[in-house]
């Protein structure tokens, strides 16, 4: 029974991390129509950045500084920002497909980062050993597992809010202008370039976020959290719940974390012997079913978004 | 006497080794409807899109109520009071009509990050008004009922209203129409003239392409025809009239 209540809790904080990462691709292609081919590299920054801040320093290996974790999640928020930040400018301005391109080229180099620069990353096993935020007063193992779950659903929650107004506002209106038609958009005085570019900083920074929350959860961040299949599963995320609707992108995370988990579980338990061997790309096959099925048969998603009259 | 807002001189764009406009000169007066003819591909769109600031000119200067905007962008354009519409209407299809108008006042406090997270009080308010204002120009245009439906399911006629109401939520001084009344109903186009000629007599100037000839010589004064890309004719209506040449050679090469 606590067995179970445990598990469910491990599930729920990692659906949670998942959400707030889909929330901030929803700003940038929901809102903001902006393909980010590269959401592990935000991700990854965040994570890397406030393992560096705030993990514990290890003989020969850069970082580990110990710092609060306030402290160290903010620094991996601010990288994930700047990297966005200097892609996005490079990019922004040119046809849409370069960002695509260009995240997915990022995403690629720092997972290769990642694994090669050993001083710096620890690289193919990664850096271990985080400070828990509060671990010291919370002895209890599965109190603590609680407590984080409501650290990260607390900032789920602050991110959905904030986001709410953001894009319930004027310059959300301003975002979805320029996602339809820029042209059109800049006729009516909007600033297409700087708007983008600010949406894909925002939204890159929220994937920072949950990045830290990551790396603070496991206490452990490698190369492998940064592959490829990250990007793969949030987008599947957003499609699957509503692009366009915060709430759609939440339930979509935590349906696809779901079925993720339960897909991999029933592999294992179910599957002979000689299929295990192949139950990542046994995955991967069915979350790109789910994908392709859903843009064939409801492409707004299960949440659409909405649009106009109860918008407010 | 007559005051020149907007005034153009020696404006040329290139395609490759197409010149889609040849050295065009002229000056538009402050609350006139002029109205701009010419063939199809004669380039009056080209030369709207470099006026408003959507292509950049390749010679030539562009001036605006005596400011040389050539080659600013037309969001710098609109702010200052320059608004243009589509040839082909180009709403925001997965927003609501009313949203396609909301959007145009410049300046709106909320369409800033901090705007819209920490002066939600100004930003109702502010909302507020430009609401009153979004609905009167709906109504204006007869697409008050039509407020909450998407705009990309409104009918073709009522995306050109659209594309007028956008324009007037920035109060601009000069208005550029590209075919407003085409494919427009002949009663949606009668209420559009309507409309434009209120405007006008409130200090509005329009310059308005317009392939139907009737409409032009009954609402637009003075007329100024272009034909590949250069200036064929530039007078009043009754010097449009009296001249077979122009409407020879506009009905001959338009049809
Ligand atoms: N973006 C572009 N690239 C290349 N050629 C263009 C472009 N835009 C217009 N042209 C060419 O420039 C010429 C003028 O086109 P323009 O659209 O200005 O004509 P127009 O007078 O508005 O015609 P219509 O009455 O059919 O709307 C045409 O030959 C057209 O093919
Ligand atoms: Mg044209």
């Amino acid at each position: 029974m606590s067995g179970v209540v445990s598990y469910l809790v491990f599930f729920a904080t990692m659906a949670a991390i998942l959400a707030i990462v889909v929330l901030g691709l929803n700003l940038q292609w929901g809102y903001t129509g902006l393909f980010n081919g590269g959401v592990a590299a935000f991700f990854g920054a965040g994570a890397y950045v406030t393992m560096l801040l705030g993990g514990r320093p290890e003989p020969g290996q850069f970082g580990g500084f110990l710092l609060p974790f306030p402290v160290a999640i903010a620094g991996g928020i601010l990288f994930a920002g700047l990297l966005a930040w200097f892609f996005g400018a490079l990019t922004l301005k040119l046809r849409h497909d370069y960002l695509a391109i260009a995240t997915f080229g990022v995403a690629v180099a720092l997972e290769s980062v990642a694994r090669n620069a050993e001083w710096l990353t620890g690289g193919a096993k990664g850096l271990r050993g985080f400070p828990r935020p509060l671990e010291a007063s919370i002895a209890d193992n599965f109190l603590y597992g609680l407590f984080f779950l409501a650290l990260v659903l607390a900032v789920l929650a602050a991110v959905y809010v904030g986001l709410e107004r953001l894009v319930r506002s004027p310059y959300g209106r301003a975002l979805r202008a320029i996602r339809e038609d820029e042209e059109a958009a800049r006729s009516l005085g909007k600033n297409p370039v700087r708007l983008r570019l600010q949406s894909f900083v925002i939204g890159s920074m929220i994937m920072g976020a949950a990045g830290g929350l990551y790396v603070a959860f496991y206490a452990f961040i490698g190369p492998q959290d940064l592959a490829p299949i990250l990007t793969f599963q949030v987008w599947a995320m957003l499609i699957v719940g509503g692009a366009g609707n915060n709430r759609g992108a939440v339930l979509g995370a935590f349906l696809i974390w779901a079925a993720w988990t339960a897909s991999g579980f029933a592999l294992a338990t179910f599957a002979p012997q000689a299929m295990q061997l192949y139950t990542g790309p046994i995955q991967y096959i069915l979350i790109g079913s789910v994908i392709v099925g859903m843009l064939l048969w409801r492409p707004q998603g299960i949440l659409p978004e909405r649009i106009g009259q109860g918008r407010r | 006497m007559s005051e020149v807002v907007l005034s153009l001189r020696g404006l040329t764009r290139d395609f490759g080794a197409l010149r889609a406009v040849n050295s065009v000169s002229l000056d538009i007066q402050r609350k006139s409807i002029t109205g701009l003819i010419g063939p199809n591909g004669a380039g009056k769109t080209t030369l709207f899109n470099m006026v408003a600031g959507a292509l950049k000119p390749t010679k030539g200067t562009v001036t605006l109520s005596g400011a040389d905007v050539t080659g600013l962008s037309s969001d710098a354009l609109f702010a200052r009071g320059l608004a243009r519409t589509f040839q082909i209407p180009r709403p925001f299809r997965r927003m609501s009509v009313l949203d396609n108008v909301l959007l145009a006042p410049p300046k709106q406090t909320g369409e800033t990050v901090v705007g819209a997270l920490f002066r939600r009080g100004r930003v109702a308010a502010e909302e507020a008004r430009i609401r009153d204002k979004a609905r009167d120009i709906l109504d204006f245009v007869t697409l008050g009922a039509l407020a909450d439906h998407p705009a990309g399911k409104i009918s073709g006629g009522q995306m050109k209203l659209l594309e007028l109401a956008r324009a007037l939520m920035g109060d601009p001084d000069v208005i550029l129409l590209d075919e407003p009344a085409a494919g427009v109903n002949p009663s949606l186009a009668r209420i559009l003239v309507e409309r434009i000629e209120e405007l006008n007599r409130r200090g509005v100037t329009f310059v308005i392409i317009e392939h139907d000839m009737d409409f032009v010589m009954r609402h637009c004064d003075p007329v100024i025809a272009l034909a590949e890309g250069r200036v064929v004719f530039q007078g009043t209506v009754a010097e449009a009239q009296a001249d077979p040449l122009l409407l020879d050679a506009y009905l001959g090469t338009a049809a």
